[in-house]
This record gives C-alpha cells, sequence and structure tokens, in this order.
C-alpha cells in the first residue's frame, strides 16, 4: 500500500502553502480536504449566479510576498489590488474618511479635530517602529526558551538583540504595547471620538475582547504589519476573491506534481508506537504516510483527531485551555445595484475602501457587551466593503458583492447553540444598521450568505469560529503559541506536524505558520531548502 | 438607539468641508497669479499645496534672487500664533533660543527639541507684540504645542491656511516694497519687522528670508493675499521682479548654508530609526543653547550629552574640488572609511565653488577634519561616472553677502 512522504491534513492557505514548500524539495504529499473545495477561511464560492463571494477572509495584507514569489502564485493567477482607505459613518449624518494621501487624510481629520490631525504623524511613527520590531519575526521560527540547542539559543539571542536595539523608551513603549488596550493606546494621541474609534477597530478584528480590555493594542499591530507590494499596512483585495490565494496556491501545488483529496474528512491521525503513520477518513479509508502535517486548529487536531491516551497530560491540558473564543460572523450579499450613502458625495472614493458605523469606542465596547452576556451584538461594528467597484470578476457589470464583517457573535447563545432563527436575527441587525444609512439598501439584496460561528465552525472547522485558530493574546504569541514547548511545528507524537494559523505567528491570511512549518519538517527530513527565500529585509 | 429610522446627511460647516477629498493639492491664496506664470507647469507637493519647483527657467530664476528681486510664495509654511499674558515663558520654555531676548519687532531663527534633546524642527519665531508670536516650520506640532502649554496662560493656534506670506528676495526687493509705498520700511534692519496698512488689511513686513541675500518676507491675511501680489508686481516692474519656483531658492539657500528640515536632517516625529535622531549639536544648532537660560525643553539631554561626549554626529559645510555636484554622496575617511552622507550639494554661482551640506559621524568632522572625500556618482548617458574628490570642512555660510546686512538698504 502507498505511503505518501506527507499527509496534510486540510487545504486551508495555510496547508497549502505548507504542501508546496514540501512537494517543491521532492516530497510526495497529499492534501486531503473535507471540504468539496479548497481554501478553507480564503475560499470564493459562487452561491447564487453570477455573484462570487469571500465567503469569509475577504482583504489581503498579511499574506507574505516571499511566499508568493517562491511558489510563483502570479503564474497561477494571484493578483492583489490595493485600495482607498475607508470611512466611519457618524449618528450625525457626516463621516470621518481616511485617505491614502497624506494631506487628504490631514485635513480629513482636520474637519473633526486640528489637533488630531497633526498627532497622525506621531501616532504612524509609532506604530510603525513596532511593525518594524515585529516583522523580522513572522518568517522565523520562535525559539524555545527552555531549550538549551545552540539553535534556540541563537534564536533567543536574536530576539535580544532585536530588543536591545531599541532606546529605553522604544522597550518600554513595546513591553506596553504588547500587553495595553487599544483604548488606552490611542488615548495617547487622540482626543476625538470617531478618530480613535477608527483607529480602535483594528485592534478589536476577529477577537473576543473589547476595547477596553488589555492585549487589544497587539491585535492593531497585527493587522498594520502586513503589505501591498511593500507598502507596509497597505491592505488589498485579491482579484476573483479570497479564493484567488487559495485557487493559485492549489494550481501551484498540482503543476509541482502534488496530489489534493477533497471531500476527504479525517477523522483520526493514524498512530503506532506513539508515531504517526497516516490518516484514517471518516469513510474508514486508512492513508498512509510517512509524516502527517495538520492544518486544521490545535483544539480539533489534538481533541479531536488524536485519541487522548496518545498525548502528554499537560499538553491536553494546555490545548484544551487554548483560548480559541469564537466573536465574529460574516454577512455575504449579492446586491443589484451599487447602494447609495447619502452621506458620502456620489464621486468619494470611499465607496471603494471598508466602510464602518461604530464612531466611538464606547459603542465597540457595549458591542462587546452583549457577547459577554452570551448574545450578538444589537448594535454591532461592521467592517464593510465592496470589493467589486474595484474587481470587475465578482459579479456582473453594475451589480454588486458586498462584504460584512461583523462583531460580535458569540460561539454559543445563552449557553446554547445557535438557531436558525438566532441567524436570522443575527442577520437583521447587520441589515437594519446598513439601511439606517442606505435608504433603500433592502430593495437592492439579491442573495445574502449568513455566516455565525455556528456556520464557521461547521464549514471551516475553525473551532468556536475563531477566526485567526486561536486568540493572540500576549499569553499565546512566539514561544507561547500555540502552548509553550511546542511552538516550532512539531507536536508531542513524533511524525505530527502542525501548520495553521494556531502557530506562530498566528491568523489571518499570512502563509507564514505553513512555510515555517515545512522548514522544519524539511530541516527535520535534513532535506535542503533553496527554494525558499529568506525573509525579505525591513532596512 | 433606534434601528429603523434613517440618519439624514448633515449641513453644518464640518460637512461642507468634506469636499477637499476632490483637491488633495490645495491652490495657495496665490494661486491664480502663480498659475498664470507657470509656464513649466512643474508641480511639486509642499504640505499639501500645489507649488512650482520652477516657473519658467530654473537657471534664470535663480539670477533673478541674485540680481533683481525674486518673488516667492511661502504661504504652504506651518503657522502658528501663539498668543497670552505667559506667551513668552511658554515659548522660552518650549524652544530653545532665549525669548526673553527676543524684543516686540523682532525674529529670530530657532528651533525645539523634544525631552531626550532631539530636535523636532526648526524654525522662525516673530515678535509681533509683547504678548503675540507667530512660530512658522516645516512640520507639525500642534499636539506638541498644546500639550507643553498646559499651565500656562497662553493660546496656540494654527493659521496656515488663514495667513498668505510671501519672500521677497535679491538687491532690489527693497527698491520696490520702497516703491509699493511701504513708507518706513528702510529703518528695517536684519531680523526686524513692522506693521504695514495694505488694501484695508496689515501686512507684517520682516528682513527675514532664506536666501542669503537682502530680502523681505509678508504675511498677509488670505483674503488680501492677491492685491498685496499685484501692488508687488506693479512696483517692481521697472526693478526686474520676477516669480520663481523651488528649485532656484534651494541654490541660494544652499549658499547662504542653510539646512532644510526633513532634507539634511530627520525630525524626530518623522524618525522611524532611532538613530536618525539628532540633537541641535549634531545639526549645526547649537549655538542656539543657552544653557544659562531657564529650563527649556530638552535642557537635561542635551547638556548631558555635551557633558557626556555623547553627541554622535555632527552637520559640516564642504568644499569639494572640480564642479559636478556631490549631492547624496557617500563621504570617505582616507578614501575607504564610510564617515557620512552628503544632504545636499551644488555648484555656486556666486562664491564659484563646488559646495555641500554634510551628516558625519564624529570624531570625522569634529576632532578628524583631514583626508575626506565624497565618492560622486555622476550618471552620464546611462553611465555611472565614478569620481572621488577631495572635501574639504569650510564655515557657512558658503557665500557672504554686504548688501544682506546694510543699513540703509542699497537700491540695488
Ligand atoms: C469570517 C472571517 C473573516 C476573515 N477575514 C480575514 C481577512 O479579511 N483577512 C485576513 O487576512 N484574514 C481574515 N480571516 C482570518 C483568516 O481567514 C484565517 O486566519 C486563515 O484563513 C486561516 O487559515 P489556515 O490555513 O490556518 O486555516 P483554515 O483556513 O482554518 O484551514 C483549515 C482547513 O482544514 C480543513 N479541515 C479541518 N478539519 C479537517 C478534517 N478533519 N479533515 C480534513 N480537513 C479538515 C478545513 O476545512 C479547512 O479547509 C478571516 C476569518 C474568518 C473566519
Amino acid at each position: 500500500m502507498k505511503a505518501w512522504d506527507a499527509i496534510v491534513i486540510g487545504g486551508g492557505h495555510n496547508g497549502l502553502v505548507n504542501a508546496c514548500y514540501l512537494q517543491r524539495a521532492g516530497l510526495d504529499v497529499l492534501v486531503v480536504e473535507k471540504n468539496d473545495w479548497v481554501g478553507g477561511a480564503a475560499t470564493s464560492r459562487e452561491l447564487t449566479p453570477g455573484f462570487l463571494y469571500s465567503n469569509c477572509s475577504y482583504v489581503c495584507s498579511l499574506f507574505r510576498p516571499e511566499i508568493m514569489r517562491d511558489l510563483e502564485l502570479p503564474r497561477f493567477g494571484l493578483q492583489v489590488i490595493s485600495y482607498e482607505g475607508g470611512a466611519v459613518f457618524t449618528r450625525d449624518g457626516d463621516y470621518l474618511a481616511n485617505y491614502r494621501d497624506h494631506d487628504a487624510h490631514r485635513r480629513e481629520f482636520a474637519r473633526f479635530s486640528r489637533r488630531d490631525a497633526e498627532a497622525y504623524d506621531r501616532y504612524s511613527r509609532d506604530v510603525t517602529r513596532q511593525c518594524r520590531f515585529i516583522q523580522p519575526l513572522l518568517m522565523r521560527t520562535a525559539p524555545d526558551p527552555t531549550s538549551f540547542r545552540p539553535r534556540d539559543l541563537g534564536e533567543l539571542l536574536y530576539l535580544g538583540r532585536k530588543f536591545a536595539g531599541l532606546t529605553a523608551e522604544e522597550m518600554a513603549l513595546t513591553l506596553r504595547f504588547w500587553t495595553m488596550s487599544i483604548s488606552d493606546f490611542l488615548d495617547e494621541y487622540f482626543e476625538t471620538d470617531v478618530i480613535k474609534a477608527n483607529f480602535a477597530l483594528s485592534g478589536i478584528i476577529g477577537t473576543a475582547l473589547g476595547p477596553m480590555s488589555p492585549g487589544t493594542a497587539y491585535v492593531l499591530l497585527h493587522h498594520y504589519m502586513g503589505e501591498v507590494d511593500g507598502s507596509v499596512g497597505a491592505w488589498g483585495y485579491a482579484r476573483g476573491g479570497m479564493g484567488a490565494v487559495t485557487k493559485a496556491l492549489a494550481a501551484s501545488f498540482r503543476a509541482s506534481g502534488g496530489t489534493i483529496r477533497t471531500g476527504a474528512e479525517v477523522d483520526h491521525v493514524l498512530i503506532r508506537n506513539g508515531k504517526a503513520r497516516g490518516v484514517v477518513l471518516s469513510g474508514g479509508e486508512e492513508v498512509y504516510g510517512k509524516l502527517v502535517v495538520s492544518n486544521a486548529d490545535v483544539k480539533r487536531t489534538f481533541l479531536k483527531l488524536v485519541e487522548e491516551k496518545e498525548l502528554p497530560d499537560i499538553f491536553l491540558r494546555r490545548v484544551r485551555n487554548f483560548k480559541i473564543r469564537g466573536s465574529s460572523g460574516k454577512v455575504n450579499i449579492a446586491l443589484d445595484s451599487l447602494p447609495e450613502f447619502p452621506a458620502l458625495p456620489k464621486d468619494s472614493p470611499v465607496y471603494r475602501a471598508d466602510m464602518h458605523f461604530t464612531d466611538s469606542i464606547e459603542r465597540m465596547e457595549r458591542a462587546y457587551d452583549d457577547w459577554k452576556a452570551g448574545r450578538w451584538s444589537a448594535d454591532p461594528f461592521l467592517d464593510m466593503m465592496i470589493p467589486t467597484t474595484l474587481d470587475p470578476t465578482m459579479a456582473p457589470p453594475g451589480k454588486h458583492f458586498m462584504s460584512c464583517f461583523v462583531q460580535y457573535a458569540p460561539p454559543k447563545i445563552n449557553g446554547r447553540d445557535w438557531t436558525d432563527a438566532d441567524r436570522d436575527g443575527f442577520a437583521e441587525s447587520v441589515i437594519s444598521q446598513i439601511a439606517q444609512y442606505s435608504p433603500g439598501f433592502r430593495d437592492r439584496i439579491v442573495h445574502m450568505e449568513v455566516r455565525t460561528p455556528r456556520e464557521i465552525e461547521a464549514e471551516v472547522g475553525l473551532t468556536e469560529g475563531n477566526i485567526f485558530q486561536g486568540e493572540l493574546t500576549f499569553d499565546q504569541l512566539l514561544f507561547n503559541r500555540p502552548v509553550p514547548g511546542y511552538a516550532q511545528y512539531r507536536s508531542p507524537l513524533s511524525g505530527l506536524y502542525m501548520c495553521g494559523s494556531s502557530t506562530h505567528p498566528g491568523g489571518g491570511v499570512m502563509g507564514a505558520p505553513g512555510r515555517n512549518a515545512a522548514a522544519e519538517i524539511l530541516r527535520d527530513l535534513a532535506k535542503p531548502t533553496p527554494h525558499m527565500s529568506p525573509a525579505h529585509d525591513v532596512i | 438607539m433606534n434601528h429603523h429610522s434613517t440618519i439624514e446627511p448633515s449641513t453644518d460647516a464640518r460637512t461642507l468641508a468634506q469636499s477637499h477629498f476632490r483637491t488633495p493639492r490645495l491652490g495657495t491664496p496665490f494661486q491664480p497669479r502663480i498659475d498664470a506664470l507657470g509656464l513649466q507647469q512643474d508641480w511639486y507637493n509642499w504640505a499639501g499645496y500645489r507649488a512650482p519647483h520652477s516657473l519658467w527657467d530654473e537657471e534664470l530664476e535663480y539670477f533673478a534672487i541674485r540680481s533683481q528681486a525674486a518673488l516667492f510664495d511661502i504661504s504652504p509654511m506651518t503657522k502658528y500664533r501663539i498668543e497670552g499674558p505667559d506667551a513668552e515663558a511658554y515659548l522660552d520654555r518650549v524652544t530653545l533660543r532665549d525669548v526673553t531676548k527676543l524684543r516686540p519687532g523682532r525674529v529670530h531663527y530657532t528651533a525645539w527639541c523634544d525631552d531626550e534633546g532631539f530636535v523636532l524642527d526648526d524654525g522662525t519665531l516673530f515678535r509681533l507684540s509683547p504678548t503675540r508670536f507667530r512660530l512658522c516650520s516645516q512640520e507639525r506640532h500642534l499636539p506638541w504645542l498644546l500639550d507643553s502649554a498646559i499651565g500656562y496662560e497662553v493660546s496656540v493656534e494654527e493659521e496656515t491656511e488663514a495667513v498668505a506670506g510671501l519672500a521677497l528676495q535679491g538687491p532690489t526687493s527693497f527698491a520696490v516694497l520702497r516703491d509699493a509705498g511701504f513708507a518706513g520700511v528702510e529703518r528695517l534692519r536684519v531680523f526686524d519687522l513692522a506693521e504695514f496698512a495694505h488694501d484695508g488689511a496689515t501686512v507684517t513686513i520682516s528682513r527675514t528670508g532664506f536666501t542669503g541675500d537682502l530680502g523681505y518676507e509678508l504675511f498677509v491675511p488670505a483674503d488680501k493675499a492677491l492685491s498685496l501680489w499685484d501692488r508687488l508686481m506693479a512696483a517692481g516692474e521697472l526693478r526686474g521682479i520676477r516669480a520663481i519656483g523651488y528649485t532656484a531658492l534651494n541654490r541660494a539657500r544652499l549658499e547662504a548654508g542653510l539646512i532644510v528640515a526633513n532634507a539634511d536632517f530627520t525630525t524626530a516625529e518623522h524618525a522611524i530609526r532611532a538613530d536618525r535622531l539628532r540633537m541641535p549639536d549634531e545639526i549645526g544648532l547649537g549655538f542656539m543653547i543657552d544653557p544659562e537660560k531657564g529650563h527649556f525643553n530638552g535642557r537635561r539631554a542635551i547638556l548631558e550629552a555635551r557633558a557626556k561626549k555623547k553627541l554622535r554626529h555632527v552637520l559640516v559645510g564642504l568644499e569639494i574640488e572640480g564642479n559636478i555636484p556631490a549631492e547624496h554622496a557617500i563621504v570617505y575617511y582616507k578614501k575607504s572609511q564610510e564617515v557620512g552622507l552628503v544632504s545636499a550639494a551644488i555648484w555656486s554661482p556666486m562664491a564659484k565653488r563646488n559646495i555641500a551640506l554634510a551628516s558625519l559621524q564624529r570624531p570625522y568632522g569634529d576632532a578628524i577634519v583631514d583626508d575626506l572625500w565624497v565618492e560622486i556618482y555622476a550618471m552620464r548617458e546611462l553611465q555611472y561616472q565614478k569620481l572621488m574628490k577631495k572635501a574639504k570642512i569650510v564655515p557657512r555660510p558658503f557665500i557672504k553677502l554686504d548688501r544682506r546686512t546694510a543699513n540703509p538698504p542699497a537700491d540695488f
């Protein structure tokens, strides 16, 4: 019976990145994906004729350019397009926009506060400094601080040197930054509510925390450290929807000889004598592999796909306690015409950008209160955009796809499972908020896909619907991600590796976990990695 | 919150200002006149304004500064109005030089630092009355100025758009002003200012400038800008007055040995890399520091750096052999060891020398001043001609014109 060199469980983008690098190193690799399509949370499906959705993730910035280049993704159709900043609508009928042009940006802020307008440079300098500290860590395996292997000592030294390279003030700022709340951080720069709300949203996206919870400043950084073609912090659309990323990865993988089986759910990992030997599919079929890599999150992998008795106690306990609370949902809408927003001038570039309706930190925090109480937010925070204003491939001319990321939505409603009626109520909270700012909005709706954490978990397999495969708090980052002692993509079982967003450097469509895991696997196999570019310089 | 009502667009002043997104490059109050003269259509972005690199011919524009009178629009400069009974004490605390010595009717060139002694910007401080000042600078500092004002009875207001500014520079600039009817302008000595009537309003004229030449700067309410321009142009017609763009001015300022923020040094609020920060002593502004005056922002750090010899850089004027400008060339010691960078360089028509400003790492430029070289990469028809040229440290300004300071100012 054939034994693959490697079996990757899950065809999410990290699973595919991992598989591509292994295949290109000469291994014979199989990807098994439970869905009938690949992509995980980076997928685009046509659920109503003529409209292509970005069903989960919808904007691209974190995806590492080194990976796009190594795996020749442009050749396989990947194009990322930058877009204009965005806007927060205010309840008094105005809005605050973010423009790409530095001076337009300043003048826009000056409409609300001249002081805040001129505070932006210092804010942006400080955030950029923090980004520069973290960027080089993304494409490196985190050191294990408890190990005395020369390599870990070397990496620790690297981290230490980077840290020591900071001035005393920067060092203090970095430590504060990684642990403070986004609300407190913004208070140090700005005084105007809507301006703070404008920046705070990056601190709560995908996070089961409110803007006043410690740790949310780091989440902001996580959304700033990406780039579009060297423009750090910029976000763009993958042309053809986020599924274009995984479509290109799958094509690249196949072109290098890899095999993908869709509609193949892994029931459990085959383990003999403490070593992974392959997987057993839900129909009972056994597929053998010399090693197994899991793209599923750490809870799914070790609590569902591996028998408990195979794992050490402390590890199991830590995996059980890994924080992966869902906080978000998604409403994808097909529209038969471009919605109007009377507050926005008709020629405003904001139509081609992201739009928000939560104009104060206080409102965000109140939305979070609902989550804590086990309800979806009555007044939710939306990150809404219309990618078809720039991407002609996702809807027929004149028609549009609107993507609404919604917060907060708890994994359970008052401790019980979501029902269809709950889901409809959740959707209504979103539609009514949009309709408040866009008269006639409901009449334009052709089709709608509503995804609460229930749907996200059921389809993508993200435990509790957490979009990052685990929360991005300091206790779950770097050498503590996913759990201490296992931050280097290996598991307690020989031959079983992890490559999903549960591992360093975390979630988002970034590809770095998949790539770093491949580097570790190839290191264990003593295979050279000339096909893997080093991280781009941060100068 | 009612989820079923719709929100109506508002119509207040803030909302009306939304339309700025259609003009990311604002025109200055003088724009109609400048557009009419801008034959080259060679614009650049100066702090969000559409400003000319050159209007008709950058070489000839330079010679207008040195031979006649040149009119240059400085409206995009950031301007703050600082007023109140504590304005003097406040500015003395915020800026480096001793403001108690700045009399009403006087201007001085100064700089200000953060608490670690790193330069936030340089600029000019105009004392318009005992309690009223105008601070002009390249970058924007409102949060810094407001936060520093806590505890002082003083108001700080940004007035960049409300006030238009012109520089009138060159040997006939005095004659132009006199002929325009600004009676008494002959009494202005260098760094003096006075107010004059213009078109039912007031124009503030100071004998200041950025060219090292005889020259004046004029500030006027934005709605009187065009009539002021016309008044000067009419009076200057027989005196060779010409409007100019930045390229010409930049040559003149380099001959005068003056530095430009974020060109010759990086301002502290923009420096992302910690080693780009500069103390005043590191960019040639050490002369502004007055340890005898009371406390000022950055004082402790600056004095400590001096005492512990922690100053790592020095900004110098260089004279370079040959005539090929050494812009952005690397400076070497003994032709091999990298010790600094040229930030600006030209062939000086007035000095007939090849001049440059450079930042060096001490002790080079400080204790060690010999055997310095610059490596010039001159692109000529798609090939670099690499030249290693000897550089000599020379005092600034590179040119000294008697007519700049002569009293009374000469006619030409
Ligand atoms: C609603 C939403 C919006 C988001 N928006 C953005 C965004 O705009 N930008 C951004 O950068 N990030 C965004 N994210 C986060 C980002 O999409 C995810 O962090 C990332 O896609 C996770 O990728 P992954 O490869 O690590 O894991 P996943 O995408 O979770 O992939 C895991 C794969 O494993 C498969 N699988 C699971 N169990 C099994 C099994 N037993 N057998 C076989 N296959 C299995 C799953 O079907 C899935 O395909 C969003 C996420 C969500 C949910």
